[in-house]
């Protein structure tokens, strides 16, 4: 699947997006992030307040309880200050 | 009634917009538009730069405007968000929402720009006068509390 990152979330990261293959047993949103911060300072920075953390799969946005089977594409960002 | 959702890094003409909904129409009794500006912050900031997430972007915007074309009977609806670099006193935002008496065109603008805030994937980065790159803008509660009480009186329903 495809990770994207937004805002602050990309620049900890230092990554727009890349392509992510986790292991069978992470199932959601939340699995993903825990298992994206044991990649790295970065990604544990990126996602250090997890419960901020904005996430979509496939271009709608989606709770972290959200099961990511099947998902092409995963967004994550801080809460949006669009308008 | 389709909307017309536009994601743009050009400015856009408030006239034009309108002229373009009500154009060959006498149906419409009331259009209301609301455009949102970037401050300078009291002189602090040069610009604001908007960041967005491609094609979720239009998927929001033009779900948020199904929403308020079903609440209210509207006959037209325009919104347009900018990005990239934006300066004090340039537009970032517009809603245009067209209907038979006012009340339904000022209460969908209102409604369209609180859920905006809230869902549209766009972020805001500071840049500064003296040309250092300031911090993200955070999301306010307030906003929140905004789009909430759309529900909460029941004008529109909950996502899931």
């Amino acid at each position: 699947m495809k990770l994207r990152y937004f805002a602050w979330v990309r620049e900890r990261i230092g990554l727009a997006e890349e392509e992510a293959d986790p292991p069978a047993e992470i199932l959601t949103i939340a699995d993903l992030i825990g298992w994206l911060t044991t990649r790295g300072e970065a990604y544990a920075h990126a996602f250090e307040n997890a419960a901020t953390i904005r996430a979509s799969i496939d271009k709608a946005h989606a709770r972290h309880d959200a099961a990511i089977a099947g998902a092409r594409e995963i967004g994550f960002f801080p809460p949006m200050t669009g308008g | 009634m389709t909307p017309v959702i536009s994601i743009q890094r050009e400015p856009f003409d408030v006239a034009a917009e309108i002229a373009y909904l009500t154009a060959g129409r006498s149906d419409i009794g009331a259009v209301v538009t609301f455009s949102g500006l970037c401050r300078s912050e009291e002189d602090r900031l040069a610009a604001l730069e908007l960041e967005h997430y491609p094609g979720m972007a239009e998927e929001e915007l033009g779900r948020v405007a199904a929403m308020a074309a079903e609440r209210w009977p509207l006959k037209g609806l325009t919104v347009i968000h900018r990005h990239g670099l934006i300066k004090p006193g340039e537009d970032i935002v517009l809603v245009i929402a067209c209907s038979s008496h006012r009340r339904a065109a000022f209460e969908a603008a209102d409604f369209l720009m609180d859920f905006l805030k809230t869902s549209a994937p766009f972020w805001k980065k500071e840049h500064l006068v003296d040309g250092s790159s300031g911090a993200w803008v955070e999301a306010k509660e307030a906003d929140d509390e905004a789009a909430a009480r759309w529900i909460a009186t029941g004008a529109v329903k909950a996502a899931d």
